[in-house]
């Protein structure tokens, strides 16, 4: 399985990795090699096979709709890098 | 024999009878990490006086003679992945080098509802993603049989400090043979239970459809006192099952007459160490001399479960990994030029090769066109596995493997190449894809006295036969009450 590094990099793009060319280069080939291993599905018959998410029966899970007290906000923001006005405070958005 | 190498029951018994108090054990514990975690290094945190504290509540509860549980002050350590509140949780990574949880994994509470103590938070491999804690972002941990060597992983914290007598017991998380493969290098016991059985609540994901927590103990009655305080229905988390939890303790036995074993020929494979092959064979003679009966099975599918799992985990993983963002805890990398720079530096900062490497498998596999040939047609092979199973267990009650097909390997001797890594865990993954329980027990040494581990398995839901098989096995062996010599 080839992967090229415009794969990588595109993939570094939707995972939020800024990803420095060594890693980009190791990761092309390490990808390759992995991804040459789990080719071997390929020769298994699949069609008409259910695929498993999950091994229990999925279930919808109804409870009562009752307000129930969450943790206070201060405990939430304890550990934010950077909070202000009781809320997660975030660089720049827009460029 | 000194206190820190008991038991669970056996120090149960000791604070029944007030030969000893849970403070004396709680600091004869402290005292033993201080003498021996410096060469074994499984706890990235030690929380001394919170032990301490800990440990004189659970005294209170004995003297008041009311409601003492099985784990009432008996000292034990928790892999860095369970949410614990006010003590720091790092996952063994640098992105959560900062965090203080401020609430427990429900696991945590039912363990404190217990009063047990806990004395600190193991080492793993970061986010739980190796086999051998050569992933942590801190140190490795090293193996107490033999220190050149790995102590597996990514349980591997937990398993030395209890193979070293650093603890009582303690609770690890399996997604692929977590649990297990590190119990069988250190000459453990360790527990993976039915996908569901325990509650995930504030367990740091990793791969949501495969993680589940178990015990690490030094002998099977322990695991089947963990379990009774960890398994049960939990309304925050809506995949626990909500099946009733009986007494594991009551389903030790030792009767196995009757039980029909299987044993699948796929395990037993070229590359399987000798000593291994012949340890799990002799196991197989002792359970039939008991009266149990042996039945070749074949799970045909064995060979790509490998492949399944390192698609199915790093996909899960790619996503579940998403809410390491430096916004809301954690790493947050300095000097970003704007919120999706932050982000990307934060993550590229903060995560290390390995799990980078899976963020990135699993993203690339499931992004636009791929999505077919990898998640879905791995999904569905995961689908023919478990029937696998199924099948199977229609001829047996039982399944009985080695864990691992070799022992404890060298530090630095597979970290070159993640593939050789992933294929450790090559006994271990098809029961984390199939939900099903599994134990893995000490079933001898090798020459080079190395632990070697049996694994179990059993139908969903069915630990207590799995647990039935280990005791009557355990009872009539005495590997499980050998020590390492640290």
């Amino acid at each position: 399985m080839a992967i090229t590094k415009r794969d990588v990099e595109h993939a570094a793009k939707l995972a939020r990795l800024a990803l420095s060319q060594e890693e980009t280069e190791l990761y092309a080939s390490q990808m390759a090699k992995i991804l040459t291993h789990v080719e071997k599905l390929g020769a298994l018959d699949t069609k008409g096979i259910e695929p498993t998410s999950y091994t229990i029966s999925p279930k919808t899970i109804f409870r009562k709709d009752e307000a129930k007290p969450s943790l206070p906000q201060d405990e939430i923001l304890s550990n934010a890098p950077e909070k202000a006005k009781g809320c997660f405070k975030v660089p720049r958005i827009i460029e | 024999m000194e206190l820190y190498n008991l038991t669970i029951h056996e120090l149960h018994d000791k604070l029944k009878k007030k030969e000893a108090s849970s403070l004396e054990l709680t600091e004869a514990f402290l005292k033993r990490i201080d003498a021996v975690d410096g060469k074994i290094k499984a706890f990235i945190t030690v929380i001394k006086e919170d032990a301490i504290k800990q440990a004189k509540e659970a005294d209170k509860r004995i003297s008041s003679g009311k409601d003492i549980t099985p784990l009432t002050g008996v000292p034990i350590s928790v892999k860095d992945i369970f949410c614990t509140k006010g003590i720091l949780t790092t996952c063994a990574s640098k992105i959560l080098n900062n965090f203080v949880p401020p609430y427990d994994a429900t696991v945590i509470k039912k363990l404190k509802d217990a009063s047990t103590v806990i004395l600190g938070k193991n080492n793993m491999d970061e986010f739980a993603m190796g086999s051998s804690t050569e992933n942590s972002a801190f140190f490795t941990t090293k193996n107490p049989w033999d220190v050149e060597r790995v102590p597996g992983g990514s349980s591997g914290g937990s398993a030395a400090s209890v193979a070293a007598g650093e603890c009582t017991a303690s609770i690890g998380t399996d997604t692929g043979g977590s649990i297990r493969q590190p119990a069988s290098c250190c000459g453990i016991v360790g527990l993976k239970p039915t996908y569901g059985r325990i509650s995930r609540y504030g367990i740091i994901a990793f791969a949501s459809s495969l993680d589940q927590a178990g015990p690490l103990t030094k002998d099977v009655t322990d695991s089947a006192i963990m379990l009774n305080i960890m398994a049960g229905r939990d309304p925050q988390d809506s995949t626990s099952i909500d099946a009733p939890v009986p007494d594991y303790t009551k389903a030790l036995t030792k009767d196995v007459k009757g039980l029909k074993i299987g044993i699948p020929k796929e395990y037993f494979i070229q590359g399987l160490d000798k000593d291994i092959e012949k340890a799990v064979k002799d196991a197989i003679e002792v359970l039939k001399k008991q009266g149990a009966s042996v039945v070749d099975i074949s799970l045909p599918h064995t060979d790509y479960a490998i492949a399944v799992y390192y698609l199915v985990a790093t996909a899960e993983a790619s996503s579940n990994l998403a809410r390491f963002d430096g916004v809301k805890y954690g790493h947050r990398a300095k000097d970003a030029g704007g919120l999706m720079d932050m982000y990307c530096k934060t993550r590229d900062e903060g995560f290390g090769p390995e799990v980078k490497r899976r963020i990135m498998l699993g993203t690339y596999s499931l992004s636009a066109g791929y999505y077919d040939a990898y998640y879905k047609k791995a999904s569905q092979v995961r689908t023919l596995i478990k029937r696998d199973f199924e099948e199977a267990f229609k001829k047996c009650d039982v399944i009985l493997t080695p864990t691992a097909p070799t022992p404890a390997f060298k530090i630095g001797e597979k970290t070159a190449d993640p593939l050789t890594m992933y294929l450790s865990d090559i006994f271990t993954i098809s029961c984390n894809l199939a939900g099903i329980p599994g134990i893995s027990i000490p079933c001898g040494f090798t020459k080079d006295n190395l632990p070697i581990g049996l694994q179990i398995l059993g139908k969903p839901l069915d630990e207590e036969t799995v647990l039935k098989t280990a005791f009557a096995y355990e009872q009539a062996t005495d590997w499980h009450k050998r020590r390492a010599g640290v």
